[in-house]
């Protein structure tokens, strides 16, 4: 597909189908960013990445779900050439990976996040901020003793760093050290800070881990508005109500393999992924007080629960015991 | 006791060629461990490599002076390179203990029998160090107590101390520096930024190794004699007392660690060895004393840890977070 095509077309509101023909696992899509073939890594014999065929979307936010244990940060982790799969191809702008080191993947533009957080905690965050930048002479040992050949530079990632410091709601703690920032901040900081490279991919490890929940709104605009700066986003996340917000298109994980694939409210009905994952019934929001209501109401019609039949267990032996004290 | 003469020979260590070769070693130390992380416990190694590589190409080379000392610098860098290429990959605490090694294996390499010819063996090697007061610009005379052979080593030392100072703190507030800090934080946060980590490591453990280097022929020059025993693994472990002391991620801590360290080493020594001499202590013989002021040594640094933890000029902020 050439540029001059695609220039005119907002990826905020682009909604020409992601896949070329049917949603099924290893589909092709339209515009591949990532192209994953054959690849697998397995830890003294078990399989933990055993992935076929899997394109991730240019322009699109792909979310990567899977129970724990599904392989997700290891295919991360092999993606960006943090760890090397043992068979397998994998290329990214059409460029192979294999055998690239992963300071390199993260100059093509492919840039990742941590699950366990990572910021430099003795430096402070305009400091982390400024590390992040790409293109910085004075990072070259040749360079590093003048500053007349880096200072300008320095400067504009400064006011780079100001921007994006603002937006993530970092701003006033710019001049604090890195390690005194909370959980969620740090999270933060580490996503900001990933910018900073400006990036083709980010590849985002539980973005919304431990992020306190007035900021969850923001932080997914945030994502959100990547893809209108151009940016293709992997994110790998457990809560369903950010996937189901802001992901164009799901990939379903289990044991070392991608069972399904689509867009989110297709991806979710798919009974080899409620299998899998989500439970019967996931989409109801626990977290406030209908939630359990509609659950109570929802298990007494579910045919399948056991709620009332005798395999209802704790349940049914609680209602026998008080027969019994009856009689 | 004559109080004047033990403060003034207090205060003459303060300049000592020594002192300024313990604060160019240990500012390696901060480069490697204060700056970039990396448990480099085979500074005596450098040391010795410096030493001995001036020695050697001057006295079986006839080498002029600054070509000795090209070939010296030449020898830390390789040394850096044999010690950074396998270990630089893996975790920090493999680079410690094959640094450790590594500084052994030099120690037991020059004392070997075999190389006697080259290397002099546990006698080590002497009358090297001609070349270098041969270009002595002072006359013959007093300088304040010294004369100008005394006086020209402390002029460059101290002048090399200042310099080497000064590049360390301008490529530590470069955003190269800020790379190596990072590394010292999360090497993998830091490599998934885009930056060739391994190649900043091994820069840093040359630089470092280099000032071992330097440091090392500041050590023998005055001396005029180098010796297997010189570089043992306690010198490193004085160095690590004077980095800790002086404050770990600092460009002046390790030169103030080492001018405190070895003030007090003399302090204690002459106060004792008064003391013993006057009659005032009785159940100590001056050997004794010698080896008591290390325990002292040893007793302030512990105090140091626990009481300032950063040391001297070392930011307390900094290790609010450890």
């Amino acid at each position: 597909m050439s540029e001059t095509n695609e220039q005119n077309i907002d990826y905020m509101t682009d909604s020409r189908p992601i896949a070329v023909g049917e949603n099924t696992p290893g589909c092709k899509k339209r515009d591949p960013i990532v192209v994953a073939e054959d690849v697998t890594r397995s830890f003294g014999g078990i399989n933990a990445v055993d992935v076929e065929y899997l394109e991730i979307p240019r322009h699109k936010i792909t979310a990567l779900i899977g129970p724990n244990g599904a392989g997700k940060t290891t295919l991360f982790n092999l993606l960006t050439g943090f760890d090397t799969p043992n068979t397998g191809k994998w290329q990214f702008e059409g460029n192979s990976l294999a055998g690239v080191s992963s300071y390199k993947v993260a100059r093509m533009g492919m840039v990742r996040t941590f699950q366990l957080t990572k910021v430099m905690g003795k430096l402070t965050v305009m400091e982390n901020m400024r590390l992040g930048a790409a293109d910085q002479p004075g990072e070259r040992l040749s360079k590093a003793l003048f500053k007349g050949m880096w200072g300008g530079r320095e400067k504009e990632i400064t006011a780079q760093a100001h921007v994006l410091l603002e937006k993530f709601k970092l701003d006033a703690k710019k001049d604090d050290y890195a390690a005194s920032l909370s959980g969620g901040q740090r999270k933060l900081l580490e996503m900001a800070r990933s910018l900073m490279v400006k990036p083709k991919l980010v590849m985002l490890d539980e973005p919304m881990a431990g992020v306190n929940p007035a900021l969850t709104q923001s932080l997914l605009d945030h994502i959100k508005n990547l893809k209108a700066e151009g940016m293709t986003v992997l994110f790998v996340e457990h809560d369903m109500n950010m996937v189901r917000h802001i992901a164009d298109w799901v990939v379903v994980m289990a044991e070392g393999k991608v069972v399904a694939e689509g867009p989110p409210g297709e991806v979710m009905k798919n009974p080899a992924v409620i299998d899998a994952y989500l439970g019967a019934h996931h989409d109801v929001d626990l977290g406030d007080a209908e939630g359990i209501k509609v659950l109570e109401a929802e298990l007494e019609a579910d045919e399948e629960s056991v709620v009332g039949t005798e395999d209802a267990g704790i349940l049914s032996e609680i209602v026998e015991t008080k027969k019994e004290d009856g009689q | 006791m004559d109080f004047g003469f033990i403060f003034s020979s207090a205060l003459g260590e303060l300049f000592s060629p020594t002192t300024a070769a313990y604060a160019l070693a240990a500012l390696g130390l901060a480069v490697h461990f204060g700056y970039s992380g990396l448990l480099n416990f085979g500074q005596a190694g450098f040391m010795a490599v410096g030493a001995y590589g001036f020695a050697i190409s001057t006295l079986s080379f006839d080498a002029p002076f600054f070509l000795a000392l090209i070939i010296s610098v030449l020898c830390s860098v390789l040394f850096a390179f044999i010690l950074g290429i396998p270990t630089l990959r893996l975790r920090a605490d493999y680079l410690a203990i094959v640094t450790i090694a590594a500084a052994e294996i030099v120690r037991y390499v020059v004392t070997t029998n075999q190389l006697t010819s080259v290397t002099g063996s546990a006698n080590g090697l002497a009358a090297f160090e001609n070349t270098f007061y041969a270009m002595n610009p002072f006359p013959e005379g007093s300088y304040m107590g010294m004369n100008n052979r005394d006086f020209f080593i402390r002029v460059v030392a101290w002048a090399l101390v200042i310099v080497c100072c000064l590049l360390v703190w301008l490529l530590m507030r470069s955003p190269w520096g800020r790379v190596l800090k990072g590394i010292r934080e999360d090497e993998n946060a830091v490599r998934s930024l885009g930056k060739n980590v391994y190649a900043y490591k091994m820069q840093a453990l040359i630089i470092g190794g280099v000032l071992g280097a330097l440091a090392g022929m500041i050590f023998t020059l005055p001396r005029g004699a180098v010796q297997p025993s010189n570089y043992g693994t306690e010198l490193t472990f004085f160095l690590w007392t004077c980095l800790l002391l002086g404050g770990m991620a600092t460009v002046l801590g390790p030169v103030i660690g080492a001018m405190i360290f070895w003030v007090v080493l003399s302090l204690t020594q002459s106060l004792l060895y008064g003391l013993i001499e006057s009659g005032v202590i009785t159940w100590l013989t001056t050997v004794q004393a010698g080896q008591l002021r290390y325990i002292l040594v040893g007793i302030a640094l512990m105090l140091l840890m626990i009481f300032r933890p950063q040391g001297v000029f070392g930011n307390k902020k900094e290790l609010a977070f450890a």
